[in-house]
C-alpha cells in the first residue's frame, strides 16, 4: 500500500514537472504582460493578437501546407516501396529494408547538410520542392516500417483467390490488398504528419529563405528575445488540441476494446 | 517486348528515391569531406584542420559528456515511472501513459522556448547557469523517448520471475540488479540510443537555453554551415555519421546477445 502512494506521488510528481513549462505559457497567456511571471489582469488580448499577426499566421499555414503535402507523397511513396518489396527477391528486400534504416538512425543535421550540399552541387535553388524532398527524406522509412507489417499479416492467398475468380493484378492490388493494409498506411500518414510539424532542422536548411514554418519563426525570434506573448497564445492552442485528440483518442480505443470483449462475452 | 506489371515494381519509385535524396547525399558529403576548398582537388586537409585543433576536439568530448549526462538522467528518472505505469496494481489508466507521451506532439521549438522562460523565471537562466539549464532543457526533451521503449519493454515482461527471485531469497536489490534488470535490458538499450546521439547532434536546446554559452557537435556543424564552408561541415557530419555508425553496432550487438540468450533456454 506503502508502495503504491510512493509510487503515484513519483508518478504525479513528474508528471506535473514536465508539464510545468506549458502550463506556466498556458496561465500567463490571458494577460497581456510581456513577461511570464508578471500579472496584469485577466484578457484575451493576445489571442486577438496572435490571429493577427499575420506572420506568425502565415508560419501556421505554411507548417502545416509542408506537413501535410509531404505526409501525402511520404505515404504514396512508402506505402509502394512496402508492397513492393514484400514481393521482391530476398536480395533485394534485404536492400530495401537496409536503405530505409539509414534515415531512421541517422541525425537529422546530418540528413539536412548532405541533402543541402547535394542542391547545392547540382546548383539548385533552395525552394518549396527542396523543402518537399527532406521531409519526405524525414518520414517516408516510416510509412514502410508502419505498412510493413500489415503485409506480414495479411493472408497471402486472398490475393491469389482474386486472380484465380478473374481479377486483373491491379484491380486485385486496389480491392484485396489495400484494403487490409488501411491501418497501417493511415498510422503511417499521421507520423509523418506530427513529423514533419514538429521538424525544426531539416526546414531551417532546405527551405527557401523567405518561407518560415512555426518552428523557424519562432526560433529566430527566441534565440534572442524571450517567447512573444501571442506566442503564449498559440502554444496554449496547440496544448489544447492535442490534449483533446489524445485523450479522446485513447477514450475511443478503450471503449472499441470493451466493445469487443462485451460482444465476445455476449457470443458466447 | 509487352510489359507484364509485377507487384515488385512498385517499389521502383521507393528505392530511386533512396538512391537519389539518401545515398547520393552521403556520398557527396564523403566526397566533400575530402576535397580541399580552395583547389577543389582531393585533399585530407579538413581532416588535418579538424584534429589539430584542440577546440575542436574539446566540442566533440564536451557533446559525448552532455550526451551521457543526459542519457544517465533520463534512464534515471523514466525507469521507475515506466516500471510504475506497466505495473497493473498501479496504474490501470492509458490515459496517464499518453501524458507521459504527449509533449513529443508539441512543437519542440515551442516546449523549449517555454522551459527557458521557466527557468529564467525561477532565476535558472542560460546567462548565469548555461551547464544547468542545458541539462534541465535536454532531460525535459528527450525522457519522453526514454520512457515509451522502457514501457513497452516491461508490459511484455513476465513479472513472475521478479515474484520468483524474492521467493528464491533474493532481497531487493539483489532481484533488481540480477532479475529485473537483464529483463529490461532491451528498453534501456532502445531508449538509451533514442537519447544519446541525438543529444550531441541536438543544437536548438543547448543554443537557446544557454544562450550559446554551451556548444555541442551539432551547433559547431550548424556554426560551419551558416558560413557556408561546406567541405569542413561535411568533414564534421562524417564524424558525425561514423559516431552514429558505431552507437548502432554497440546497440545491436547488445540486442543480438540478449536474444541469443534467450534462444538457449
Amino acid at each position: 500500500m506503502v508502495r503504491k502512494i510512493f509510487a503515484q506521488c513519483y508518478i504525479y510528481l513528474i508528471l506535473i514537472i514536465m508539464y510545468l513549462p506549458i502550463l506556466l505559457l498556458a496561465v500567463f497567456s490571458f494577460t497581456v504582460s510581456d513577461q511570464v511571471g508578471v500579472w496584469t489582469g485577466f484578457s484575451f488580448q493576445l489571442y486577438v493578437d496572435l490571429f493577427r499577426n499575420k506572420a506568425l499566421m502565415t508560419a501556421v499555414g505554411n507548417t502545416f501546407l509542408i506537413a501535410f503535402v509531404s505526409a501525402i507523397v511520404s505515404t504514396i511513396l512508402g506505402t509502394l516501396g512496402a508492397i513492393g518489396s514484400y514481393y521482391s527477391s530476398k536480395r533485394a528486400k534485404k536492400m530495401i529494408e537496409t536503405m530505409t534504416q539509414i534515415p531512421v538512425v541517422n541525425a537529422e543535421i546530418v540528413i539536412a547538410l548532405s541533402l543541402a550540399v547535394l542542391v547545392v552541387a547540382l546548383s539548385w535553388k533552395f525552394s518549396f520542392f527542396t523543402l518537399l524532398i527532406g521531409h519526405v527524406v524525414l518520414t517516408v522509412a516510416f510509412v514502410y516500417l508502419n505498412v510493413k507489417p500489415k503485409l506480414m499479416q495479411m493472408d497471402p492467398f486472398t490475393y491469389e483467390a482474386a486472380l484465380d475468380l478473374g481479377a486483373k493484378p491491379r484491380y486485385a492490388l486496389y480491392k484485396v490488398i489495400l484494403p487490409e493494409i488501411l491501418p497501417g498506411i493511415f498510422s503511417g500518414f499521421m507520423l509523418s504528419f506530427t513529423l514533419s510539424l514538429d521538424d525544426f532542422v531539416i526546414t531551417q536548411y532546405l527551405k527557401e529563405p523567405s518561407f518560415e514554418t512555426i518552428s523557424t519563426y519562432i526560433q529566430k525570434i527566441i534565440s534572442k528575445h524571450p517567447i512573444p506573448p501571442e506566442v503564449r497564445a498559440l502554444s496554449t492552442i496547440i496544448f489544447a488540441l492535442v490534449l483533446l485528440v489524445v485523450i479522446g483518442n485513447t477514450l475511443y480505443n478503450n471503449h472499441k476494446a470493451k466493445m469487443i470483449v462485451k460482444k465476445r462475452n455476449g457470443g458466447i | 517486348m509487352k510489359f507484364r506489371f509485377q507487384r515488385k515494381y512498385l517499389s521502383i519509385p521507393y528505392v530511386l528515391f533512396f538512391l537519389f535524396f539518401v545515398i547520393c547525399p552521403i556520398i557527396l558529403i564523403v566526397v566533400y569531406a575530402f576535397t580541399d576548398k580552395a583547389t577543389g582537388l582531393f585533399s585530407f586537409n579538413n581532416l588535418i584542420k579538424f584534429f589539430s585543433d584542440s577546440t575542436n576536439i574539446n566540442v566533440l568530448v564536451i557533446s559525448l559528456v552532455y550526451g551521457l549526462i543526459n542519457t544517465g538522467l533520463c534512464l534515471l528518472i523514466g525507469y521507475p515511472i515506466a516500471y510504475f505505469l506497466a505495473d497493473k496494481k498501479i496504474n490501470k489508466s492509458a490515459i496517464l501513459v499518453t501524458l507521459f507521451i504527449m509533449p513529443m506532439w508539441i512543437n519542440f521549438v515551442i516546449r523549449t522556448g517555454a522551459t527557458r522562460d521557466l527557468l529564467t523565471w525561477i532565476g535558472l537562466s542560460g546567462g548565469s547557469h548555461p551547464e544547468v539549464a542545458t541539462i534541465i532543457g535536454l532531460v525535459y526533451n528527450y525522457l519522453p523517448f526514454t520512457i515509451l521503449p522502457l514501457y513497452t519493454t516491461m508490459l511484455k515482461m513476465d513479472r513472475s520471475q521478479i515474484e520468483a527471485g524474492a521467493d528464491l531469497g533474493a532481497n531487493p536489490v539483489q532481484n533488481f540488479v540480477k532479475v529485473i534488470i537483464p529483463l529490461t535490458l532491451p528498453g534501456i538499450i532502445s531508449g538509451a540510443t533514442m537519447v544519446f546521439m541525438p543529444t550531441i547532434s541536438s543544437y536548438v536546446i543547448s543554443d537557446i537555453l544557454s544562450e550559446y554559452n554551451v556548444v555541442l557537435f551539432g551547433s559547431y556543424i550548424d556554426l560551419y554551415f551558416n558560413q557556408s564552408d561546406w567541405n569542413f561541415g561535411s568533414f564534421m557530419a562524417l564524424i558525425m555519421l561514423l559516431l552514429i555508425l558505431l552507437s548502432v553496432v554497440i546497440s545491436r550487438k547488445f540486442s543480438n546477445e540478449e536474444g541469443g540468450k534467450k534462444s538457449i533456454w
